[in-house]
């Protein structure tokens, strides 16, 4: 890819990349902060007060842990869409094992993790050895997990000992300990992708599958690892949930919409619904907007029904804003080292003329071939 | 492809290529469904009467429709979430506005007409130029839409359309030799699937395939991808609003009817063989997939499955169906591709999805190298 003979893009071009995706999104965070803050002032309330602030990132940590996960998955250009079932049964797994009994809570973490790992592996089995869309295998899992819930529970069960339940509700100053775990896993799954084999293996099979097995990657791998540590993270969800709620309940993951939402936050961070783009970081900020606006509506107590409607608007017009930028030069990661100035891959986008030649049917490798010589 | 066998020469080569299209991931979802038939008819020997196999028909349209409306959103490379919101928000409207006036049924049924083409407007704009995900912009319309009819009713069912209105869904023309009754709602997916059909096949609905298999290749050959893309939008979204039509009369209102149409949708168009991603798919074969989806649960029914195992059975069912569809494609593409891939990927295939009937035998889908690389969102 590198021995590209096509012109560079335009120095201005060049410099108004590097206003990177994470950026935008905490600049679009600062903006829905200062929009907030004005809002809730103007009905006489303090959006900065500790217990406001408490309440956002309260808010933040479930949805925050889904999508931490969901990024890693959609970097590899899958979905995982079984997530708020994973969350539920979770919840009802740690609640029947733990059973009031503080000295279970060892073993029903494990279960629970044990449980995602489970599906994990499945979902990423299916995607990537039996080639089925992650969008298809992960509807089809969640809902084998949802018939599993559905016959077996009817309501909520279990018991958390209050030992557990500390997780759920104590905190640090305004901070709460679940945001704190949450922003821990969100640094541990940022310096994961950044630094490790299969983390940026991920990019290269999410950017292009076929570019990447070329290069000889396993691709199958970094997708079955994406999967199994979305459904690890779903079920620390379920765990948080269940502390909070002091019982496992069969409908707390779709009652969240955690699937479409976690989806909608991590696009909202600037992750590319295609895979190959995005950061951890700039999800996490995609979390906080969310959890802002929702904070925002509920002080200022706007009817249930048209918060799911401004809900709708802030997604397109926050991705609006965002893809407004970026959408035109999508390839390039690795900007800053020359060691894969991965910007051939944009040119089969329609950035130069490398695209014009593509066929209708010539496939990314084709192209890619074509490229080379 | 009825094509395809009937211009083979021999019967016995006819019959084999019938057979071998059957097999094909494209053909597979009409072998499920008869299997699946035959199989409610084991249990279920009065299921063959042509009365209760048209009240089948009946009860698949409303579903059947909107996974025509979704196929060409799915085969122009988008999504559409936003349908089930549409219909919720279509059955809530014909119940407000209608009340029990019957003068009223044309000019709100034209309403309805008119604010589905402009959901899909919207859609379509937000995804073609605002550059937005369609997943997103549809899923902020889910969001939206639903909350908005939901505000607008208290969240609660209200409303009931004058019976004249709700005969569309539910009332049929009486008194038929063999089968009785002809509900209209069986007209009405006979005339949406004939025109899908037809417009599939003329220019606009093959721009659409070739849109959704290479958009730069159709944006090079003059495509106008806006207006193409968008008018899948605006498709889906008028199928959504003759689903909920008929759903008015059938289910009556309330503003759960509908939800999650989108995925079952989705479901049927993905059983029906075509690709998420875009660029390849049969819309026969995407009702086809409703069909079947919907003789499963019947078949489901009849066997005594508990209801709450419905949904792990389908999920199963889902990924089975398409993994097969997808290792098929696989092996076939490992057999010849060393050879002759890039020339037949990039010479046959065009924005034709049909193959000329005087070449019956390949697959066109096959052709492609690329499943792997089309799947993502």
């Amino acid at each position: 890819m590198s021995t590209t003979t096509t012109p560079a893009p335009t120095p201005a071009r060049r410099g108004r990349r590097r206003l990177d995706a994470s950026l935008i999104v905490g600049i679009a965070l600062i903006g829905v902060i200062v929009i907030g803050a004005i809002l809730v002032a103007s009905v006489g309330r303090n959006f900065f007060s500790a217990g406001n602030i408490r309440d956002i990132l309260t808010g933040m940590s479930v949805l925050g842990f889904v999508a931490i996960g969901q990024t890693f998955v959609i970097l590899c250009a899958s979905l995982d869409l079984s997530v708020p079932y994973v969350v539920s049964l979770s919840s009802l797994i740690a609640a029947d094992l733990m059973a009031g009994n503080p000295a279970n809570i060892p073993i029903a973490v494990l279960a629970v993790l044990a449980f995602a790992v489970i599906v994990g592996l499945a979902n990423g089995l299916i995607v990537s050895k039996l080639r089925v869309n992650g969008f298809i295998a992960t509807l089809g899992t969640g809902l084998i997990i949802k018939g599993y819930l559905d016959t077996n529970y009817k309501g909520t069960s279990g018991l958390v000992p209050p030992e557990f339940q500390y997780i759920g509700a104590t905190g640090v100053g305004p901070v709460p300990i679940s945001t704190i775990i949450m922003l821990a896993v969100a640094v541990v799954a940022a310096f994961y992708l950044a630094r490790t084999r299969t983390g940026n293996h991920m990019f290269a099979v999410g950017g292009n599958e076929q570019v990447a097995r070329l290069s000889g990657i396993r691709t199958a791998r970094p997708l079955i690892v994406a999967h199994v540590l979305c459904s690890v993270t779903a079920a620390l969800a379920g765990l948080l949930l269940a502390s909070r709620l002091g019982v496992g309940s069969p409908t707390v993951g779709t009652q969240g919409g955690y699937d479409l939402l976690s989806i909608a936050a991590v696009v909202l961070g600037g992750t590319l619904l295609m895979g190959g783009r995005g950061s951890i970081w700039g999800t996490i900020g995609g979390v906080a907007i969310f959890a802002v606006v929702d904070n925002v509506m509920s002080v200022m107590q706007v009817n249930p029904f048209l918060k799911d409607v401004v809900r709708g608007i802030v997604i397109v017009a926050a991705v609006a804003v965002y893809t407004a930028r970026v959408t035109e030069r999508r390839r390039p990661r690795f900007t800053a080292s020359g060691a894969t100035d991965a910007s051939g891959g944009g040119i089969a986008r329609g950035e130069g003329p490398g695209g014009g030649n593509a066929g209708v049917g010539t496939t990314a490798v084709e192209r890619s071939q074509e490229e080379q010589s | 492809m009825s094509a395809v066998t009937s211009e083979s020469p021999t019967f016995g080569r006819r019959l084999a290529g019938f057979a071998r299209v059957l097999i094909s991931p494209r053909g597979a979802v009409f072998l499920l469904l008869i299997v699946l038939l035959v199989a409610i008819t084991v249990l279920n020997p009065s299921f063959a009467d042509p009365s209760q196999l048209i009240r089948f028909v009946q009860r698949v349209a409303p579903v059947a429709i909107v996974a025509i409306g979704q196929y060409f959103v799915i085969v122009g490379g988008e999504f559409d979430l936003s349908m089930g919101s549409v219909v919720t928000a279509q059955v809530v409207i014909a119940g407000n506005l209608i009340g029990q006036n019957d003068a009223n049924s044309i000019p709100v049924l034209l309403f309805m007409l008119a604010f589905g083409a402009f959901i899909g407007l919207v859609n379509g704009l937000i995804v073609s130029f605002l550059k937005v995900p369609s997943f997103i912009v549809t899923l902020g319309m889910m969001l939206a839409l639903l909350g908005a009819t939901l505000y607008w009713t208290g969240g609660a069912a209200t409303g009931n359309p004058a019976d004249s209105f709700r005969q569309i869904g539910r009332g049929g023309i009486r008194d038929l030799p063999v089968i009785d009754i002809l509900p209209w709602s069986v007209v009405i997916l006979v005339v949406v699937l004939a025109v899908a059909v037809w417009f599939a096949r003329r220019p606009f609905g093959r721009t659409i395939i070739a849109l959704g298999d290479n958009p730069t290749a159709a944006r090079f050959s003059g495509t106008r991808s806006w207006w193409v893309k968008t008018s899948t939008f605006i498709i889906s979204s008028l199928s959504a609003t003759v689903a909920g039509v008929l759903l008015v009369g059938y289910a009556g209102v309330h503003p759960s009817v509908g939800r999650g149409y989108e995925f079952t949708a989705i479901t049927a168009v993905v059983l029906g063989g075509v690709v998420l991603g875009g660029g390849r798919g049969w819309v026969v074969a995407a009702a086809a997939g409703a069909f079947a989806l919907e003789a499963l649960f019947t078949l489901l029914n009849f066997a005594g499955v508990p209801s709450t195992y419905r949904d792990a059975v389908q999920g199963a069912i889902i990924i089975l169906a398409v993994a097969y569809a997808a290792t098929t494609f696989r092996a076939r593409r490992r057999g010849r591709a060393l050879e002759t891939s890039p020339v037949a990927s990039t010479g046959a295939k065009g924005p034709d999805p049909n193959p000329d009937p005087a070449h019956p035998a390949p697959n066109p889908s096959t052709q492609r190298a690329d499943n792997e690389t089309k799947g993502g969102s």
